[in-house]
């Protein structure tokens, strides 16, 4: 417990409270215990005991597993818990319906604005208090490895109805995905991280090789993770490979259609251990690569590439995981909490777990402890006030018939943050994308082409809302990753880094959480800080070596 | 490459649908089925006309949203791959592709290939579950699972939900769907307790919406995207003869916790 909650606060490069981190260390068995009384079917041991793995930025064997696919099978064991609570009268279920306002009565977290997204029908929920467990925001960026409906609607509406929104420059680039093939894509996906435990990472030594991977000898490639990081090797951290990954690209030695891509080999571990072991342990990632890439991964090394895949910042909540709007909690990837700059391998689902199952259950009664149940209503103007806006920018966006889709806006605005606010930040393009964003969002506003009506099932209508949230929120993320004049993490700072080129913080200056607070529509945010302190680890420099 | 669709257009589960040809020009084989469709809805879009709905999320193979009928056959022409996860160069230059929604009465269409598959929800919710109350659960080693049994439970549980193995069934059976969810959980001791009621409450669940039976037609198992075995098939009507013999109907425990 104590590894893994240091290899968590120094993952997260020393940017996450420890108290939280302890925390989550603290429950982390029990989740596993949970998950296996719900019938997680995990990789088991011929002597029947769970089985684990070493993931990355971890040098144990610590990780459960359910092949390759342990996320998934975590969600099944939740959904199950909680169809049997549906079933049971205690949840009651709104599928396709979408939060578009949160509702602020005294200063208090009162309820929601949804939309039912198959009938148009927008309504009003009250509530004691509200909870927030909606995911965070890759897909600003358009290409991620997000589920294509995640969106940052529910949060940044939150944010602008108070909630401070923590961290919004510190995003997780994952280092093996399959690289972009062309304009087309839609989104990319993501080999798991297990596949570092076995593939070796390499490039040709010399830039431009067009030779295919076979005819390359030993000697002529670059094992450059093994080479820079003698005692991780492929399992250095996803930021740390992201980043080297882009920096051999950068000099050319990228392979594949583009020069994008990294080859990921299997070979060694096919000839050590024999080709029936690597299909036990990976076989539907390899056929799953083999079906979007026609390339055969038994044969041919694969090729990844870096992509979008978590965010560790969003809304900021306290120790009971409220945010600064009373009444208002956030769970999972949407709050802040746990994974400081940059997050480890297996610790989403932790968190997520965590923070539902054993966290919230005690930290909510709290504040239901010190108001009177049941009080709210959707009789309050707030209600009537929030609705009204709701339904105004639904028809605003439909009454414009320009020529452009919101999702060829969603396209460029990624495009725009994925050089400018990506693997490597630079003032000089982190200006740039703060000036065209509010144009672009203008020509949004105006061009924008949305077919159909409000109140009817419209899939446009859904997507450009949320795309005119994106074009709002991508400006709070640059402008956060502006402020923060140092390297740490996912977050990297060209002006900031050491003489071979690794991240370098500045303890004295930016040991903080950056807390925005909205001031209104036009104005500038406000930049709070909440000073982070340690008491129990030393702040070093992450060295992989 | 230039292709034909040959789309299902339905305005809601109350009106008649129709096929309506749409021309799609310039497809990069590279491009997922999904994304082609992308591609033709920006165009329908900005040409002034409706887009085509159609359910996704993940892209990636493991939600079960995605899933429509390729020239007749469940998420097309690819064994065990999503329609998000099947690509366009396994179809021809110049081919007619016909995309209709997965067809069963329990599967009622919201608009064009969007369906409504909330039965399986209910399914599920009558008893595809083990009760373990948060809070409550002993030490995760505490009872020894055989590598056999959870290998073969973890077989079962790659099943996504996607509803293609109904929309195969002549007969628009649920029954690869529950008797993954019936093996799953009653190979592991920990469903053991509950194994007879779930098969029960589950079945009955099943038949209350409309699903139909299974008569062997295994068409289920030649489209479904995860490969699940018929096997759990016969797993389940073993467990629901045994659970008449050895137990009572009930329904499945459902106490709040």
């Amino acid at each position: 417990m104590q590894r893994l909650f240091y290899d968590t606060i120094k993952g997260g490069d020393f940017r996450a409270r420890e108290h939280n981190v302890y925390r989550l260390a603290e429950i982390s068995n029990q989740i596993i215990d949970q998950c296996v009384a719900q019938g997680v079917p995990f990789a088991r041991e011929y002597g029947g005991q769970l089985a684990n793995r070493s993931f990355g930025g971890a040098q144990v064997s610590r990780t459960f597993y359910a092949r390759g696919q342990t996320g998934q099978q975590l969600l099944l064991g939740s959904y199950q818990a909680l169809s049997r609570q549906i079933a049971a009268g205690q949840v009651k279920m709104f599928p396709r319906t979408e939060m578009l306002d949160l509702v602020v009565v005294d200063g208090r977290a009162c309820g929601i604005v949804t939309r039912d997204l198959v009938s148009g029908a927008i309504e009003s929920h009250a509530a004691d208090a509200v909870i927030l467990a909606t995911g965070g925001y890759s897909n600003v960026f358009y290409l991620s490895t997000n589920a294509k409906g995640c969106n940052v609607t529910a949060t940044w509406r939150a944010h602008k109805r108070g909630a401070g929104f923590a961290n919004p420059c510190f995003t997780q680039i994952h280092p093996t995905c399959i690289p972009v093939t062309g304009d087309h894509q839609s989104k990319l996906t993501l080999m798991s991280e297990s596949l570092r435990n076995d593939g070796r990472v390499w490039v040709p030594l010399r830039p431009s090789d067009q030779r295919p991977p076979a005819q390359i000898p030993e000697a002529e490639r670059d094992y450059y993770l093994e080479r820079r990081y003698p005692s991780f090797g492929n399992l250095v951290p996803r930021d740390v490979a992201s980043r080297a990954a882009k920096a051999v690209c950068d000099e050319n030695r990228g392979v594949g259609p583009g020069g994008r891509g990294v080859f990921l080999d299997f070979s060694d571990a096919i000839s050590r251990q024999g080709e029936a072991v690597v299909r036990e342990r990976y076989g539907n990632l390899f056929d799953m690569y083999e079906r979007i890439t026609a390339e055969n991964p038994y044969k041919v090394p694969m090729r990844i590439y870096p992509a979008v895949h978590y965010t560790m910042g969003g809304l900021w909540v306290d120790y009971n995981l409220m945010t600064t709007v009373p009444g208002l909690f956030v769970l999972g990837e949407a709050n802040f909490s746990d994974h400081g700059a940059n997050r480890l391998g297996a610790s989403a689902l932790m968190q997520g777990l965590a923070d539902g199952y054993f966290i919230i259950p005690y930290a909510i009664g709290g504040y239901l402890a010190g108001s009177k149940a049941g009080t709210a209503s959707t009789d309050k103007p707030e209600f009537g006030a929030a609705k009204a806006q709701v339904k105004e920018r639904a028809n605003r966006l439909l009454a414009r018939k320009g020529k452009r889709t919101a999702m060829s806006f969603h396209r460029e605005l990624g495009k725009l943050l994925w050089e400018n606010c990506g693997m490597a930040r630079t003032a000089a393009g982190l200006q740039q994308a703060l000036s065209r964003i509010p144009e672009l969002r203008e020509q949004f506003w105006r061009e924008v082409m949305v077919p159909g009506g409000p109140e009817e099932l419209n899939q446009s209508l859904e997507s450009a809302g949320r795309v005119g949230d994106f074009l709002e929120f991508s400006e709070l993320l640059c402008r956060d990753a502006l402020a923060r004049e140092e390297s740490c993490g996912g977050h990297f700072r060209q002006e900031y880094q050491t003489p071979d080129g690794e991240a370098r913080r500045d303890d004295a200056r930016f040991a903080h959480v950056a807390v925005w607070e909205h001031r209104g529509d036009g104005q500038e945010p406000l930049r709070h800080t909440e000073p982070l302190s340690f008491a129990n680890v030393h702040l070093a420099q992450r060295s992989y070596k | 490459m230039n292709l034909v669709l040959m789309v299902w257009r339905q305005e809601n589960a109350r009106t008649v649908g129709h096929m309506q040809r749409i021309e799609a020009k310039d497809i990069s084989p590279d491009m997922s089925f999904l994304e082609m469709l992308d591609v033709v809805n920006q165009r329908l879009t900005v040409a002034g006309q409706s887009p085509i709905t159609f359910d996704h999320d993940c892209r990636e193979g493991i939600c079960g949203s995605c899933g429509v009928v390729i020239n007749g056959v469940p998420h097309g022409p690819q064994p065990g791959t999503t329609t998000c996860q099947l690509h366009m160069r396994h179809f021809r230059d110049g081919q007619v592709v016909v995309i209709e929604p997965f067809r069963a009465r329990a599967f009622p269409v919201i608009r064009d290939l969007m369906i409504d598959r909330s039965a399986f929800d209910r399914v599920i919710a009558a008893g595809g579950f083990i009760t373990s109350p948060t809070g409550s659960a002993p030490d995760g080693n505490a009872m020894l699972v055989s590598k056999g049994a959870a290998d073969a439970a973890m077989d079962a549980a790659a099943c996504i939900g996607c509803g293609a193995c109904v929309a195969a069934c002549p007969n628009a059976s649920a029954m690869l769907f529950v008797g993954a969810k019936v093996s799953h959980l009653g190979l592991l001791p920990q469903g053991r307790p509950e194994r007879w009621s779930r098969v029960h409450a589950m079945v009955a669940a099943m038949d209350a919406e409309g699903f139909g039976g299974c008569t062997n037609y295994l068409e289920c198992t030649a489209v479904c995207p995860k490969n699940v075995s018929p096997d759990f098939i016969g797993r389940l009507n073993r467990d629901l003869i045994g659970a008449v013999f050895l137990a009572r109907p009930r329904v499945a425990s459902t106490e709040a916790g």
